[in-house]
């Protein structure tokens, strides 16, 4: 796949723009996934991934050729959708880190603030369940548990797509899975 | 559970992670056989991934990648210059070399600028006059370059001046006259020459 890709890469760079299509059919569904898992609306989704592989596009002449295309284009995509999410939430969000505490944040000290009913999370069906209890994890943990279970990506890419060290990536993961536990034992 | 080592629920991370030094994991295996709260926590954590991993595939919306193609920006014009300088190093070298040598064929113009004529017995010069005295006739054609041509005898031929100007008192001259101002010929043909001489490259490059 990354071989077709860099072949695909060096046609667009040479000026066929045709080209790029079948680079957006082989990450479409993976992009659009990230999109969809992390904004929790279609339209919004649709709208992101499709922002996301026109910036690649545009800025397909700074892709270095030897690196991993997904990891690049994927860093993309997550950078819109957390943009996205900031531009959304107002001030009160708890994502903020508490100063002094290493990552710690409101948020892993207060349960979601807009949690639904309990009676009507449990009616869900399994899969609009999955998608709301992750919905409902703050930005940073949600980003790291789609790429890593739901993606499937190891903890050295993700670090890579996140730009942020290999430590920070495993601690995320961690509070991010414990967030989870917590929602999911609370019913 | 509060009385655990504050380590325990690490290294159960670290398993979650599958990097786990081994004395860890012994130290964990050991604590969850005999702590049922921490049993119950992995437990916990380990439905948590299962209930995550069983997300299914999100299918794309149709046509998603028609519109991105549609979305996608014009290449900009001064992009395209720069690539095609990039893309086209012969063509560059060609119209370059053409530069250099239309310098060298023009100073070579002036080197041709030599008065000459046509070898012919009984032909007078004066000056850069060619004269063709009166009781005399030419036979074969004559050509006079940079100069001028006086004909007072007869000519059996033609005449052609290049940079000159035809006289005659008597024009009994049996071919035909032809006056040259060669500067935009000789031009041309020498564009031709160079224009076939850099095809010729080109076509020995590609």
């Amino acid at each position: 796949m990354d071989s077709i890709t860099n072949k695909r890469i060096k046609q667009v760079l040479k000026g066929d723009q045709h080209a790029y299509s079948e680079i957006v059919s082989l990450y479409q569904q993976k992009v659009y996934q990230i999109c969809y898992r992390m904004l929790n609306n279609q339209h919004e989704a649709e709208d992101i991934a499709q922002e996301a592989f026109i910036r690649a596009y545009t800025n397909l002449h700074t892709f270095d050729l030897n690196r991993k295309f997904s990891t690049w284009l994927f860093r993309i995509a997550t950078n819109l959708c957390i943009d996205r999410i900031r531009k959304k939430k107002p001030d009160y969000y708890l994502d903020a880190e508490v100063a002094g505490t290493d990552g710690l944040d409101m948020y892993s000290q207060i349960s979601s603030p807009d949690r639904l009913p309990e009676e009507e999370v449990e009616g869900m069906e399994l899969q609009e369940r999955i998608q709301y209890e992750i919905s409902c994890l703050s930005e940073k943990y949600r980003t790291v548990i789609i790429l890593k279970y739901i993606e499937e990506l190891s903890l050295q890419e993700i670090s890579e797509i996140l730009n942020i060290p290999l430590g920070t990536v495993k601690t995320r993961i961690h509070r991010g899975r414990e967030a989870l536990r917590k929602q999911l034992s609370n019913l | 559970m509060n009385t655990c080592p504050k380590e325990i629920v690490q290294y159960m991370h670290e398993y979650l992670d599958g990097d786990i030094a081994s004395e860890h994991e012994q130290e964990l295996q050991k604590h969850l056989y005999n702590c049922s709260d921490c049993r119950k926590h992995m437990q916990e954590l380990e439905n948590t991934i299962a209930f995550v991993k069983g997300a299914i595939a999100i299918a794309t919306p149709p046509r998603f990648v028609d519109q991105v193609m549609q979305r996608l920006p014009r290449r900009k014009m001064k992009y395209g210059f720069q690539r095609f300088i990039r893309r086209h190093p012969i063509a560059i070298a060609a119209a370059l070399f053409c530069i250099f040598m239309s310098a060298s064929f023009l100073s070579g113009y002036k080197n041709d600028q030599q008065f000459s004529y046509t070898k012919q017995p009984n032909l007078q010069v004066e000056g850069q006059t060619v004269i063709v005295p009166e009781g005399e006739t030419i036979k074969g054609d004559l050509l006079v370059k940079n100069g001028d041509i006086l004909v007072k005898g007869a000519v059996d031929g033609d005449i052609t001046v290049i940079n000159g100007k035809y006289m005659a008192s008597s024009a009994n001259v049996t071919g035909q006259i032809e006056e040259i101002d060669e500067m935009f010929e000789w031009l041309w043909y020498k564009i031709k020459n160079s224009a076939k001489k850099a095809w010729s490259i080109i076509d020995n490059n590609e």
